[in-house]
């Protein structure tokens, strides 16, 4: 019982400091908006595991953060080996093959009206699907190898990128297109140096989109059959040992190789689009 | 320096229609549109909102296409012309690229015209000391004023040394002061360049104060109901505006503007 | 018009590919049978195999009206003529979760859907309002609501099952709607935090003006202006929650709704069952949106706003 109350202090406690924190001016620098929701999350954490061991929870429920991480560090090897199965061969390569696939289809309809008119509804439909759902068809279809996470993943990233570049390559202002037919330019110098260009921030809007269903496509299609490794094949196999300290090292490593991915989309979205007025502070 | 006398025509526009098809049927926008620039004027276009001014500009840069009647550029067509970088043209938003510092916005033309690296870097350099903004080359368009950005898309329009500059209400966004001190210094690049120069506004002030012809025009349909020739000489004060000549050309612009709208 | 010619040219693409993918299999049956098959006689077979590669549209269209036959009970409504019509209903709906067709397990996935749905709106929208009323809520939380959507919540999708089960929660609903509520949250919080900070300082100081309290500065200007934004979000939401609870079904040991179909399906081997799901769940899906959709401009016109 003690540990529950003394984790209810501490929690008390940092929110507290919170509190004093966003009302002073640390608040307004780097560091203060680094440091508030570090504390927060920290607190959870106690918070956590003083509940786990106050109420002296199961472990096949809920097991503590401490259990978790020692799980982490002892199945290293084969928590990369999943790593690598999963995001690196099946979310990576599926996330580029399908954003690549979806701009060349929104360049090379990009003359075309009529195409446009008629794809864009059913790709803004189709990306309102349950695109999931197509996980054990492409399983069937490439099998269990890593090959068939990254078709999921392709599908599923597909559409949203496709129906974000094509409203990014409209997003330019009229007056600018005007300026460039001034200058005589061609189809291709506006597309490059005007049209491109204005639509990036609609492009980063979609890979950020993007690059969590990579992760979800590419784990939900282990569920359908996968080698004998990878993290959605652990997670099922863990979950069916009640090995929920494994687990949740699992998901410790995909929140993270999600955040990574989303925080690397997002740092070259700053340095692409520093122009962008969202950009600019 | 430029021979600003020279009084051949540039523009010449001839039983100019231009109709645009609406959902609401078609809509005239121009109308027998007689017009002739000689080369080194600076033509005023005035009236209210749908006379056509803008519109015929946007013809003369070949971004409109005449139903019927003929306009030579040059003696070419608009665009012929266009293809021979016979015009810049001046939006009334600076319209520059956010993602390009402001040499960079001003290369862009020469970019797609094909210049060289150095004579960019040189042309750019010029303009921006034309324009006065000289040491802004390597800002972003969004840390400057608003005057200096539309600044910076004059001197964008200049870099390629087009004979004829069209400028769209390109101070009508700017605040009185602002518009003041750029209305001088259009003058002063005017007078240094002697470019052709077409200007779309819907102040009275700016276009007698700027002009050497005022054009009034009226809408619905889109016409031209006078044309003023200013009497007033080429260096010219701002205090040149209180003066009896320049009451008096405002005044036939108002009266010309009033009687375009009694005719509907 | 457009979207007829892709749509059809998109049938036409769907056509070619079954016969090309499913021709292996023909080819393979005619080796081992030593016969040789011209491809003539090679297409139509292509047609109706039992296990395609990929069945053509119109197989996939049979299956799944044969799911939504079997399982709508319309007959028995029909059949049922002399009967009152509450009887017939009763029926009717008795027919539908006896011989859990389509219908039926759509049904289950809609429920699921709907749970969350509400639980995603609710929570998002409170959360919004603490973090727009709260410096120290919008400084603390913020952050993690953002990584909270990069984590693959499928990932926790089998525990939570898992979990609740050994909590004594026998129901799915439960689990499932968490997993659903947590992919719908998040665009119900994003665009309320954006349309309640909407008003501009000049609509506040109008209010201060007024001598306005902070409740009266959120009822009468905050929540109002957030409302466009909040029907925006609906779609995304509605369609993240349908992901959510499909997802939640297909951790073994589900039977019921549209996910656990397209998992038994995939496990037996049953191509055309995993295909039947998979547009009822798109079905569901389209109505949802269009359902959502109406509510939104509902809702507009009642707000004067034009739609």
């Amino acid at each position: 019982m003690s540990a529950l109350l003394f984790a209810l202090l501490v929690w008390l406690a940092a929110w507290a400091l919170n509190v004093w924190l966003a009302g002073s001016p640390v608040a307004k620098t780097r560091f203060g908006k680094a440091l508030v929701p570090l504390i927060f999350g920290a607190t959870l954490l106690v918070l956590w595991e003083g509940l786990v061991r106050g109420l002296g929870i199961a472990p096949v429920i809920l097991p503590a953060p401490s259990a978790i991480a020692a799980k982490i560090a002892t199945s290293l090897p084969m928590l990369w080996q999943d790593f690598a199965q999963t995001i690196l061969k099946g979310a990576i390569p599926g996330f580029l093959i399908g954003s690549g696939a979806a701009f060349l289809t929104a360049v090379a309809i990009d003359r075309s009206p009529f195409l446009q008119r008629g794809l864009l509804p059913i790709g803004n439909f189709v990306a309102a699907l349950p695109i999931v759902g197509l996980a054990p068809i492409l399983v069937m279809w490439f099998g269990f190898g890593w090959e068939s996470k990254a078709a999921v993943v392709v599908v599923m990233v597909f559409f949203p990128m496709l129906v974000n570049i094509v409203a990014g390559l409209q997003a330019s202002e009229r007056m600018q297109r005007d300026l460039m037919a001034t200058w005589g330019a061609s189809y291709l110098q506006t597309l490059v140096k005007l049209r491109l260009p204005a639509a990036l921030p609609f492009v980063f809007n979609g890979l950020k989109i993007a690059s969590t269903l990579a992760l979800i496509g590419a784990i939900v299609a282990e569920f359908f059959g996968s080698p004998t490794f990878g993290m959605g094949f652990r997670i099922s196999t863990e979950v069916g040992r009640l090995g929920l300290d494994m687990v949740w090292a699992e998901i410790a490593v995909a929140a993270l190789a999600g955040s990574l991915l989303y925080g690397i989309v997002a740092l070259i979205e700053r340095w692409m689009t520093f122009w962008h007025p969202s950009q600019r502070h | 320096m430029k021979d600003t006398t020279n009084s051949a025509p540039v523009i010449e526009a001839k039983g100019l229609n231009l109709v645009f098809q609406t959902a609401d049927g078609p809509v005239q926008a121009l109308k027998d549109v007689n017009l002739t620039i000689n080369r080194g004027e600076f033509v005023s276009f005035i009236g209210p909102s749908g006379c056509g001014k803008t519109t015929f500009l946007r013809a003369i840069a070949a971004l409109e296409h005449p139903t019927s009647g003929t306009l030579t550029v040059n003696g070419m067509t608009p665009d012929e012309a266009r293809r021979k970088r016979a015009y810049g043209y001046v939006f009334q938003a600076a319209g520059l690229y956010p993602w390009r510092t402001i040499a960079g916005n001003i290369k862009l033309p020469l970019e797609i015209m094909g210049f060289d690296r150095a004579e960019q870097d040189r042309r750019v350099a010029q303009v921006l000391d034309l324009v006065e903004l000289s040491g802004f080359g390597k800002k972003f368009p969004w840390q400057l004023s608003g005057g200096m950005q539309q600044r910076a898309s004059i001197a964008r329009a200049l870099a390629f040394d087009a004979d004829i500059l069209l400028m769209d209400e390109p101070f009508g966004a700017l605040d009185e002061i602002v518009r003041d001190r750029l209305n001088e210094e259009t003058l002063k690049l005017w007078a240094r360049t002697g470019k052709t120069i077409g200007f779309v506004t819907h102040s009275i002030p700016e276009a007698v104060y700027l002009s050497t012809k005022i054009v009034v025009m009226s809408p619905r349909p889109g016409r031209i109901t006078d044309v003023i020739d200013s009497p007033l000489p080429k260096e010219r004060p701002l205090e040149i505006r209180d003066s009896r000549e320049f009451i008096e050309i405002a005044h036939r612009v108002r009266e010309g503007l009033r009687a375009g709208h009694h005719e509907e | 018009m457009p979207v007829l010619t892709v749509l059809g040219l998109i049938l036409v693409i769907w056509y070619a590919a079954s016969v090309w993918m499913n021709s292996t299999w023909v080819y393979d049956q005619a080796e081992r049978a030593g016969t040789m098959v011209s491809f003539a006689e090679m297409v139509p077979q292509t047609m109706t195999q039992e296990r395609p590669l990929l069945p053509p549209p119109h197989q996939v269209g049979a299956e799944l009206w044969e799911g939504l036959r079997l399982g709508s009970g319309y007959e028995v409504f029909l059949q049922s003529a002399d009967q009152p019509i509450l009887d017939r209903l009763q029926a009717t709906l008795d027919h539908v979760f006896s011989k859990k067709g389509l219908v039926y397990h759509g049904y289950v996935t809609f429920k699921g859907t709907m749970m969350g749905f509400g639980l995603g709106i609710l929570f998002g929208s409170l959360l919004a309002m603490a973090i727009v009323r709260f410096r120290v809520m919008d400084m603390s939380v913020m952050p993690w609501a953002i990584i909270s959507q990069t984590i693959p919540i499928v990932a926790l999708a089998p525990m939570i099952i898992t979990v609740s089960s050994q909590m004594g929660l026998t129901d799915r609903d439960v689990p499932k709607a968490v997993i659903s509520a947590y992919l719908s949250f998040f665009p119900v919080l994003v665009s309320m935090v954006k349309g309640l900070r909407s008003p501009d300082q000049m609509q506040l100081d109008l209010l201060k003006t007024y001598g306005a309290g902070e409740g009266a500065v959120f009822l009468k200007l905050r929540l109002p202006a957030s409302m466009p934004y909040f029907f925006a979000s609906l779609k995304v939401a509605v369609a993240a929650s349908l992901v959510g609870t499909i997802v939640g079904e297909l951790p073994t040991g589900a039977i019921e709704g549209l996910g656990a179909r397209m998992l038994i399906g995939s496990q037996f081997g049953e191509p055309l069952i995993m295909w039947a799901a998979l547009f009822a769940a798109a079905i569901l899906a389209g109505l949802l949106i269009v359902a959502v959709g109406i509510v939104e401009r509902l809702a507009r016109k009642r707000m004067g706003v034009p739609a």
